[in-house]
């Protein structure tokens, strides 16, 4: 492994370069990062193992890095060792705040697109984000090697976007390692030293903080002014906390502790704080003797923009999934969650989430590191329900629906931006109306692809919206939104009923327009998942009191086995234990048994049946609206 | 307890589409496994159940039945089963009076067939029917025609034999028109005992593929049970009672082996995959086993030549898995379930629940299934289960 020269806590601001990576989604960042370390000497050859900086098993399996990581690399530029500060970023569009906060402790940002594809819309906006934070842009064309790049085009494209020359664009391959030492070179000549003040008082800022289950919470800093010292103690400056360091260090790659951080660098500090609230991300460390007066800028508050209900399947489990979510917790700043109690799905957790994703990634590290196994309600927007009484109601789950006249309802709104090939215009064009799009300007960003700017529902775009893009447009176009305000809406609440019993848990707000196919979708769904029992069980949506549509489950007659003889009995004996075990995992609802796959069932997303039978319900069913 | 012995013969002229059964259709299956010699190497194996029997000392009375089945049993010439008859006799001994079964294919018996059975001490041949109507039998790819059934039966009255007949309903494509006059011809064959099963399709034939593949319509329970109900109500006009879920006999005339199997008494199974069934010859005095033999002709036949009992595997029945059997096996049964026998009394509220619902006949002891019971017989066990705190 190289030495490195320039040492934490002791590294001159003009020798040091933070710099971040924003890339979309699959367009090699990780690759390009991994590269990087590699030709910086930090990571033997032999060690290096694919993605080096995605630590999580979910992030190495979906190829998505969801934290960010700083690495300290140093690199050698006309004879003088410099030392850089690399941040990873996450690329989609649930983790725009975790972008900013990235690109908050950065002078520069490396701008990767993948030269086959071109730019992508949350890419876009991730630029746009960092030249608003005043980065300094350096475009890079990504996979140059494949055969299907066209660098020529996509360098016109980012130098439109950007106002740089067509040749001032780099052109790398992350796989084969072409270039790359040219982009670490640039970053040396264009980024920025760090800015800050030595000599003052320590000001650090948190812009991340992961829970280990070792180390106990690990804070990400980016130092501004001054230095801070091991067995310093500290100050958090918004929570108004002073803590002992364990350990301060920097990341090059693996947990490195250091004497001291200086100015402009940027490591991380264990404080032994166990609870994420004593490390909030966007606070300022100061030291607790002759600290700083003034705190840093903070970073905008993560805002939840989906809600869904998480329920244990076993119930018994509810104290386990709590213990699960506080520790998650610690190293995801945007999650929030409160006790929920559900008639059909027992003790749970209302969540909110940044967006579907995080929302699947959450659910999917709650069952895979904590053994959990869990039902998650529909996705849910937050409304704002005001009753006839003027009472305003803050509605994030469908149970908090007020009864009774409605006299507004308001429901947030997005700005979604689309860049899709121009093939697919009218293609995405259905696609947004169908979903109550509002269409606004559209431009070209190079000969064949345009960006088209709608205003949107945010609750048409969190159910499967994205899907149904991407289908539509063969996978090419790529979505971007962000919060755009509210608006009001002719909104009406869907309820389940199973013999005659509202599930709450199958509740949902939805547009007039779609109330009617919802019903009718929900109810053959459910016809087919639940399994016929001795009575006749009835299935119905209503919007009130009023029924809009309707489905039987004829009673069960036969479930008899036709034999049973000497070879059969073994087999039938399981085969009853299995049914049996089978039953102890359904929900009671009423007297009717439902398997927990039909509640799983039923609220996942998908294609709307296209049938003739579906249709015609849809039909008949608004027909009684009148 | 009685004692009962099975014989499997995994022979067939062809596998019908809905058949999972362990049967083979060549004639020859290498490595000394043929049809040929096939009784020849059950009698072997014969010999090294009762010798392991003797080492566990296990004790059985002579055996009360004996039951050919298959496969085709009868595909063999009628001299095999009859040696195969002798063999168990010499073994074990039979009961005076004793049921000796053989199931039969129409098409591969005649008289002369017949009678060497009956000669030989065979009681009671058990027909694959199937159906009477031809569209039925084909979509079943059966080979025989009803007309090779009457024959049989006649060929087994005039031997002195009793005959049953077998029959599917729920094919696909079967009326309730078509269904009834299956069930009209077998009465009308003048037979003391029938059988009746619903198709069961297995994924694994080429029924079940077919079906899989959108080919065939799958068979609808409720069409299932209406057959059942009009096969109840025609066996019942006409004297056959039910005794068993799928079976119904004239009084006196019901399958004794077969009601060996619902009573869990001991029977000694032999020949490829044929399940065996001790109920106390486990290490503990309550323990049952049951062990299988392996299902592929070839390697039965290695491991009898090597000298060992064929078993491919065996399991130990606890005490909870005994009264799950005991209450599963119980309730097909017209005779119904011997609420006194249960290692503990049930708890009665709960067995009011199963009579108030329509389901159960409650007569002293005894707790049978009503004609909705049995076409609800899962249910009925699974209440029964939670009844008995399983």
């Amino acid at each position: 492994m190289a030495t490195q020269h320039n040492q934490p806590g002791f590294t001159d601001q003009s020798l040091i370069r933070n710099f971040c990576i924003i890339a979309h989604i699959d367009h090699g960042k990780s690759t390009v990062a991994d590269r990087i370390l590699q030709l910086s000497g930090i990571v033997p050859e032999r060690e290096m193992r694919d993605r080096f900086l995605d630590r999580m098993d979910i992030e190495q399996e979906r190829g998505i890095t969801i934290k960010s990581q700083a690495v300290r690399v140093p690199w050698t530029f006309d004879g003088t060792e410099y030392t850089l500060g690399m941040i990873d970023t996450p690329g989609h569009v649930d983790f725009t705040y975790e972008v900013s906060r990235a690109l908050a402790a950065c002078e520069g940002a490396v701008l990767l697109v993948d030269a086959t594809q071109g730019i992508e819309a949350q890419t876009l906006s991730n630029l746009y984000m960092a030249i608003d934070h005043d980065l300094t842009i350096i475009p890079v064309l990504n996979k140059i090697d494949l055969p299907s790049a066209e660098p020529d085009k996509h360098a016109e494209e980012i130098a439109g976007l950007i106002g740089c020359e067509p040749s001032d664009v780099l052109r790398v391959s992350g796989k084969t390692g072409e270039g790359v030492a040219d982009l670490l070179d640039q970053i040396v000549m264009d980024v920025p030293a760090p800015q800050g003040d030595p000599d003052a008082p320590a000001r650090a800022l948190i812009f991340d903080s992961v829970y280990d289950s070792y180390r106990g919470i690990v804070t990400y800093i980016r130092m501004v002014d001054g230095e801070l010292h091991a067995r310093e103690k500290l100050h958090m400056m918004g929570i108004g906390m002073t803590h002992d360091p364990i350990e301060i260090g920097v990341i090059s790659p693996e947990m490195t502790p250091t004497k001291a951080l200086g100015a402009g660098e940027v490591g991380y500090v264990i404080t032994g704080a166990k609870d994420v609230s004593q490390s909030k991300v966007g606070d300022t460390i100061t030291t607790a003797s002759k600290g700083a007066a003034e705190p840093l800028p903070g970073y905008r508050d993560p805002q939840p923009m989906v809600y869904a209900g998480l329920f244990p399947i076993d119930n018994a489990q509810y104290p386990e999934l709590r213990d699960a979510l506080d520790k998650l917790k610690l190293n995801d700043a945007a999650l929030i969650y409160e006790p929920e109690t559900s008639v059909a799905l027992g003790f749970g957790f209302r969540c909110g989430f940044l967006g579907l994703l995080h929302m699947e990634i959450v659910s999917e590290r709650l069952e895979r590191e904590f053994g959990l196994d869990l039902i998650s309600t529909a996705p849910n927007v937050p409304y704002e329900v005001t009753g006839e009484d003027n009472t305003v109601h803050h509605v994030t789950n469908p149970s908090e629906f007020p009864e009774g006249k409605i006299k507004r309802i308001v429901e947030p709104m997005v700005a979604a931006d689309i860049i899709t090939p121009k093939e697919f215009i009218g293609a995405v064009m259905d696609l947004c109306q169908d979903h109550r799009g509002q269409m606004g300007t559209m431009e070209y960003i190079s000969a064949d692809r345009v960006e088209m700017h709608y205003r949107m529902p945010l609750a048409e775009i969190v159910f499967d919206f994205f899907d149904q893009l991407k289908s539509r447009t063969k996978g090419y176009a790529s979505l971007d939104y962000h919060e755009d305000g509210e608006q009001s809406a002719d909104l009406v609440k869907v309820d389940i009923l199973i013999q005659g019993e509202k599930v709450d848990a199958f509740s949902a707000i939805v547009h007039r327009d779609k109330a009617y196919s919802y019903g009718v979708m929900m109810t053959k769904k459910l016809r087919e998942l639940i399994p016929r029992q001795q009575f006749e069980i009835p299935i119905q949506a209503a919007i009130g009191s009023r029924i809009i549509a309707r489905e039987t489950i004829r009673a069960l007659r036969k479930d008899v086995l036709a034999k049973c003889y000497g070879g059969d009995i073994t087999r039938k004996r399981k085969l009853l234990e299995k049914q049996k075990a089978g039953k102890k995992r359904m929900k009671m609802l009423g007297h009717v048994e439902v398997p927990q796959e039909a509640f799983i069932a039923a609220l996942s997303t998908g294609e709307g049946a296209n049938d003739r039978d579906t249709k015609d319900k849809i039909r008949a069913a608004q027909k009684t609206e009148g | 307890m009685s004692f009962e012995v099975y014989i499997h013969v995994p022979f067939c002229l062809r596998r019908c589409g809905y058949c999972d059964f362990n049967t083979y259709t060549a004639t020859d299956l290498g490595g000394g496994a043929s049809r040929g010699n096939y009784a020849a190497m059950a009698i072997r194996e014969m010999r090294l159940v009762r010798g392991w029997q003797e080492r566990h000392g296990v004790a059985e009375p002579p055996a009360s039945t004996v039951f050919f089945g298959g496969g085709t049993p009868t595909i063999l010439p009628a001299a095999d089963l009859v040696a195969m008859l002798d063999a168990v006799r010499d073994l074990w001994g039979v009961e005076d009076g004793a049921e000796i079964t053989t199931e039969a294919n129409p098409d591969t018996v005649d008289a002369a067939y017949i009678d060497a059975l009956a000669a030989g001490g065979f009681t009671r041949v058990s027909f694959g029917m199937q159906s009477a109507v031809p569209h039925v039998l084909r979509t079943l790819d059966r080979t025989h025609t009803p007309a090779n059934v009457e024959a049989g039966v006649r060929a087994a009255d005039a031997a002195g034999l009793r005959s049953s007949v077998d029959l599917i309903y729920g094919a696909p494509g079967e009326s309730l028109d078509d269904w009834r006059t299956s069930v009209e011809a077998a009465i009308g064959l003048g037979v003391d005992h029938c059988s009746a099963y619903a198709l069961t399709v297995e994924p694994a034939t080429t029924m079940g593929r077919r079906i899989a593949a959108g080919l065939l319509p799958k068979p609808d329970d409720d069409d299932e049970a209406a057959k059942y109900e009009i096969a109840d109500a025609l066996f019942s006009a006409a004297g056959l009672r039910w005794y068993e879920i799928s079976n119904w006999a004239r009084p006196g005339f019901e399958s004794r082996h077969n009601l060996g199997y619902w009573r869990n008494v001991d029977w000694a199974g032999i020949g490829p995959g044929a399940h065996s069934h001790y109920a106390a010859a486990g290490p503990e005095p309550a323990a049952g086993l049951r062990a299988w033999d392996v299902a592929h002709p070839r390697t039965w036949g290695r491991r009898i030549a090597a000298g060992e009992v064929p078993w491919a595997d065996s399991e130990r029945i606890s005490g909870a898995e005994s009264l799950e059997e005991t209450i599963m096996l119980g309730l097909r049964l017209r005779e119904g379930l011997d609420l006194a026998a249960l290692p503990a009394r049930p708890d009665e509220t709960g067995i009011a629940a199963l009579e108030r619902e329509g389901l159960v006949e409650r007569r002293g002891d005894r707790l049978a299934p009503t004609l909705r019971g049995r076409l609800l017989n899962d249910t009925v066990i699974e209440r029964m289960f939670d009844i008995c705190g399983l």
